[in-house]
């Protein structure tokens, strides 16, 4: 077999948005999910955790989010301790948390009908992310009438609306078919790219995360902790179709296998 | 219904009972069991008598008050359990409790504290109607996908929010389930309640035409009874079928 590629090795953070210093997280007294992780967000960048299943990168991205507390250390966002969810975070998740009793276009105004913004502030404001994720012409459907692919643009467009400066999400792509999923992954590349947003991104598919990560955090299970930070050197300005074909694109995709696969039972 | 290759209306096998309850009638078997035309026909004298409207009215007053103070009582506590560890350990064992036991006999402890009228009467429909209420508004808080409610956490919404706009429409097709069997179950309290205290409303009727056997006017009162639960249960099940549709879609 060929030896490992060599990975290109992280340079360190200048400007973090979100900080992580020294997080572990143990479940019911016993079970220890992560344990001492230190890793810096760039702003303005997409950085991924990734790890096989059992490694917390669900648990980290959720006690980002304020959703789980921390069992010891802290998490910072923009220099400020986390003790909750906050306006400055916002979360997409794997099963889309739509409520399907409300339609589209209640279901994107949620976050800003609680910060108690008037009906037509905020449905002008989310029209604007509908037809930013692309379902012009869908405000007043119901969750039921739309596809999988669909549902999950609903939910990028609530956590867009919102103008969170961190946008987290929790493998949103997994529930969604292979075809969808590649044009979801290309489309993500461009919200990237205009928004002024820093992106923290769930996945356990390393060709996914290679794609569209600027910065890969690879965390290995029982407990979970950080493996090893990749920043992958691609060219992302120009086609993205490109990108699958690039060398450096292949080559990472290769070295995080080969670094996975020595955690693997 | 096909029969023969034909297709019968529902309404068909209604109308072959009530024939042969004609016929069993006519036939004068029982004194208990006068023909159905001429309870009918007792059906359109007296509905409209004065003693018989303010029998309905007094039962229908007992039966809304009874029915709202069940659902605005037993949806909150129904979901506090549904929500609340502490609350749930409290209150179910007593939840179990009543809802199979034999209320009935409780009515007259009912009545013996609180007197021979109303107050009595809508309690006992309050008593029979809340258990399945609250045990239904439970389950469907506890079907709530748990992403819903961090979604609901992580937009920012306080806990009166989370209530009002996640847990009470996640909940709404077993919450609507559960006023529907409720309401049922309070039809039978508003009779046994005015039955056991027999001075009010449709009892005081009951007992009336039962101690005088005056079978076409019993009929008559039993009859329209059944066809105004009915009609209640039904509609009940129709609203709930318009938000069925997402029940099945929460996953």
């Amino acid at each position: 077999m060929n030896a490992p590629i060599a990975l290109t090795a992280a340079r360190p953070v200048t400007d973090s948005v979100v900080e992580v210093r020294n997080l572990d997280k143990i479940y019911a007294g016993t079970v220890q999910a992560l344990k001492d992780i230190t890793v810096d967000f760039p702003r303005g960048q997409l950085t991924s955790l990734l790890g096989p299943s059992g490694c917390g990168k669900t648990t980290l991205l959720k006690i980002i989010a304020g959703l789980l507390p921390a069992s010891a250390g802290e998490v910072r966002v923009n220099g400020k301790v986390v003790s909750g969810p906050g306006p400055e975070r916002a979360f997409v998740f794997q099963d889309f948390a739509l409520m399907p009793w409300a339609s589209v276009i209640k279901n994107v105004t949620f976050g800003l009908e609680m910060r108690g913004m008037a009906k037509a502030e905020r449905e002008e404001i989310a029209r604007r992310s509908i037809a930013r994720v692309g379902l012009a012409g869908f405000e007043n459907r119901y969750p039921h009438e739309l596809s999988g692919g669909m549902r999950q643009r609903v939910g990028l467009a609530r956590a867009l609306c919102v103008d969170a400066d961190v946008v987290m999400m929790d493998e949103p792509f997994s529930a969604v078919d292979e075809q969808n999923r590649r044009k979801f992954q290309e489309e993500l590349l461009t919200l990237v790219a205009q928004e002024k947003k820093t992106f923290i991104f769930v996945t356990h598919s390393i060709e996914e995360a290679v794609y569209v990560s600027d910065r890969i955090v690879l965390l290995s299970p029982r407990p979970g902790r950080i493996a090893e930070i990749i920043e992958p050197d691609i060219n992302r300005d120009g086609d993205t179709e490109a990108i699958r074909r690039h060398p450096v694109y292949l080559d990472t995709v290769d070295a995080i296998w080969y670094s996975l696969k020595t955690y693997l039972d | 219904m096909i029969v023969f290759g034909r297709r019968i209306p529902m309404v068909a096998s209604l109308l072959l009972w009530a024939i042969l309850w004609e016929i069993i009638g006519q036939l004068q078997v029982t004194i208990l069991l006068p023909p159905l035309s001429s309870v009918v026909m007792r059906l359109f004298e007296i509905v409209p008598t004065a003693s018989f409207m303010s029998a309905l009215g007094v039962t229908a007053y007992a039966f809304i008050v009874g029915n709202v103070i069940a659902i605005a009582v037993g949806v909150p506590l129904g979901i506090l359990m549904g929500r609340s560890v502490i609350a749930d350990r409290l209150f179910l064992p007593w939840v179990n409790l009543f809802l199979s036991a034999p209320l009935t006999a409780l009515v007259p402890v009912i009545m013996v504290i609180f007197g021979l009228g109303q107050t009595t009467i809508i309690l006992t429909v309050v008593l029979f109607a809340i258990w399945i209420i609250v045990l239904d508004a439970r389950a469907g808080v506890r079907s709530i996908s748990p992403s819903l409610v961090e979604m609901a956490h992580s937009f920012g919404a306080n806990r009166l929010q989370a209530f009002t706009r996640i847990y009470l429409w996640a909940a709404l097709p077993e919450i609507l389930a559960g006023i529907r069997l409720g309401v049922i179950r309070a039809v039978k309290g508003v009779i046994i309640g005015q039955l056991l205290v027999s001075i009010v409303g449709f009892g005081a009727l009951f007992k009336l035409y039962g101690s005088r056997f005056l079978m076409e006017h019993f009929w008559t009162a039993l009859l329209v009874l059944f066809a105004l639960a009915f009609i209640l249960a039904e509609s009940l099940a129709w609203l709930e079928r318009r938000v069925d549709f997402y029940a099945a879609s929460r996953g």
